[in-house]
């Protein structure tokens, strides 16, 4: 608080002699300090990963776990590239080559020579449009039911918002098989239309719930102040309450991207190559040979980078939340 | 159908359709959602609902045979299947129970700014990005008795008598919930975020006039407030832990023996491995459904009780 940092606050009407005195602020700083300390230990399993990513195959593995270890790329190498192993005459062969680049160099260190890019960057891609595309999809259309079920007398709402909601129970497993059969029929089976419509479908009754509960937090008289000012209702709902509800839209892109860049059963499922999407890629990276620990950290690693990019983008819209508290007063 | 079909003449008309009407509008709003809910859920649903009735295997090659009531005989009366709801209640319960106590504290935490809280907020949810099968997967290295770090970082630093979390039939149940909680805590702590920046600050103003104290504002304001959004928070995170299935398969795939057998992984078992028994698993996933929808009920009115109340 800017308050704090002056010798002299500024006085405005909401400065509040309770929150100033030595005892607010020194619970204030306490507050800031536990609120750290739970944060480091959140991530220490995120920081683990990230450090998992850059070691090799034994520091991974070491007892007790290494801290401290000769960074390599051994584990992004591994991801992105298909390999061969090579016999001990080849390898002394390969040495003496001198156009190695750095990635073939540290595949030889292996014993091994790179035979082509693994099919990961595809499915990354892959990733990337189906959760894109579907998250545009079930934060629009959510938007629009969501303000609809929350201003307009719609009969029968409660129970049809229980039928959108309801629509999120049924275990994955089962509705796969049906939705399988149903895609192969009309042959969008492995394609990504079909991942998007069925990630869509399944973020919808997420962001009608979600959204509905910001938009009810608007006050009517707003929208109802502009229309008496010859607003249409669709107007008032594009200048009024959208940028009223920024807050919430941002939230709920937030919450449908990372279900739709996460999800793992359905895409293994409805999805064979074409389509296939990251998540299902990761775990097959087990591969020959023992689990392959440092792949499967940077693969999750670079998974994750996107989302948190996202976040951090929107983090602005996530957190401040301002406008509820303007509105209200 | 009818409605939404006589919709586009209403636009059409030059002068009084310019302002369309708040009824075709809220029509095509809702109409989008709901044709691709029918098609995308609604035909699954009843095609499950009929297959749970038969003996459908989708590996067998013959059409499925209705067989009545069989498979809900069959499962209803299978000590282990009751088991599995059990241990998925437990779970359930005890994991919710956690996230809904250390998101809501963060929350509180959280909610007056200090220098850089929006960047503590912004990591603290990492753990909810991640895709459940990755995670399941990674604490599986975190909780290796040897070479995982997860004993050392408790205390035990002797491999020889750590425990081995996902070994141990009694450990392995907790190790699902430390790595669920650690993962959906930051959303039940970001929905309650969210909740409480709506409270307008007049009302502890008003109650800090009145010397209310801290426990007072905390049970009269703050609690009443952030309800709603609370309660969303714990009824969406009640419904995926009911399904846990990611996070269980890459963490212990049901193991050591059955401690962790949750019962959306038996749904998969029966469906996808051995015998293939589409049929009887469309059944448990019903009866699951009729769980899920039942608890939910039960949310949902409280949920319309604080809203009015």
């Amino acid at each position: 608080m800017a308050a704090q940092s002056t010798p002299h606050p500024e006085v405005n009407y909401s400065t509040r002699v309770d929150e100033i005195s030595g005892r607010a602020r020194t619970l204030n700083s306490v507050r800031a300090v536990i609120v750290i300390l739970i944060a480091l230990i959140m991530l220490i399993p995120v920081a683990w990963m990230t450090l998992t990513a850059f070691k090799s195959r034994p520091d991974a593995v070491a007892v007790p776990p290494k801290v401290l270890f000769e960074p390599t790329l051994e584990g992004f190498l591994s991801l992105l590239t298909d390999r061969r192993q090579l016999t001990a005459e080849q390898i002394a062969e390969y040495s003496q080559r001198t156009d190695l680049n750095w990635a073939d160099q540290i595949a030889l260190s292996r014993g091994q020579v790179i035979t082509g890019a693994s099919n990961y960057p595809q499915r990354l891609a892959n990733s990337l449009i189906i959760a894109g595309i579907s998250t545009i999809f079930s934060v629009a259309l959510g938007l629009l039911s969501a303000y609809s079920f929350s201003r307009f007398n719609i009969p029968g709402a409660g129970d049809l918002l229980f039928f959108i909601l309801s629509t999120r129970m049924l275990p994955p497993v089962v509705v796969t098989i049906p939705v399988f059969l149903m895609y192969r029929a009309i042959g969008i089976y492995d394609t990504h239309l079909g991942m998007i419509i069925l990630y869509t479908v399944f973020n919808l009754s997420f962001s009608v719930w979600l959204l509905k509960g910001f938009l009810d937090e608007i006050p009517r008289e707003y929208e109802e102040a502009a229309m008496v000012d010859g607003y249409t209702r669709l107007q008032a709902f594009i200048k009024i309450v959208l940028p009223q509800s920024l807050t919430g839209i941002a939230a709920t892109t937030v919450f449908c991207l990372i279900f739709a860049w996460n999800e793992y059963a359905f895409a293994l499922m409805l999805t064979a190559d074409r389509a296939r999407t990251a998540p299902p890629s990761i775990p097959s990276v087990l591969g020959t040979g023992g689990i392959e620990w440092a792949a499967i950290a940077a693969g999750s690693l670079g998974f994750l980078i996107p989302v948190v990019i996202v976040t951090f983008a929107l983090r602005k819209y996530l957190l401040r939340g301002v406008t509820f508290g303007a509105i209200r007063q | 159908m009818l409605k939404n079909q006589a919709a586009p003449p209403a636009t059409s008309q030059p002068k009084p359709g310019r302002q369309i009407s708040d009824r075709t509008l809220s029509q095509l709003f809702i109409w989008p959602t709901l044709i691709l809910l029918i098609v995308i859920n609604i035909f699954p649903l009843f095609y499950s609902l009929f297959l749970s009735f038969t003996n459908y295997s989708a590996i067998a090659n013959r059409p499925p045979e209705w067989i009545g009531f069989a498979n809900f005989d069959r499962l209803l009366n299978n000590d282990d299947i009751w088991g599995y709801f059990a241990l998925t209640g437990r779970y359930a319960v005890i994991s919710v129970g956690l996230q809904t106590v250390i998101g809501f504290g963060l929350a509180l935490l959280l909610r007056k700014k200090f220098r850089g809280s929006g960047v503590i907020t912004t990591l603290i949810l990492i753990p909810m990005m991640l895709s459940p099968v990755v995670v399941g997967l990674f604490w599986k290295l975190m909780f290796n008795p040897s070479y995982g770090i997860f004993n050392y970082l408790v205390g035990f630093t002797n491999p020889a008598t750590a425990p081995d979390w996902l070994a141990n039939s009694d450990l392995a149940l907790w190790a699902v919930i430390i790595v669920d909680v650690w993962m959906w805590s930051p959303f039940v702590m970001l929905l309650c975020l969210s909740g409480l920046s709506a409270i307008p600050d007049y009302l502890y103003e008003a109650a800090a006039i009145d010397r209310a104290g801290a426990w007072f504002q905390f049970r009269r304001i703050t609690l009443p407030q952030v309800a709603p959004l609370l309660l969303i928070a714990v009824l969406f995170r009640t419904i995926e832990a009911f399904k846990a299935f990611d996070l269980v398969m890459g963490l212990t795939g049901g193991g050591p023996g059955d401690a962790t057998q949750m019962i959306s992984v038996e749904i998969y078992s029966q469906a996808f491995l051995g015998q293939f028994r589409t049929g009887r698993a469309s059944a448990l996933a019903y009866i699951v459904l009729v769980i899920i929808i039942a608890v939910s009920n039960v949310y949902i009115r409280t949920l319309n009780k604080v809203r009015e109340g």
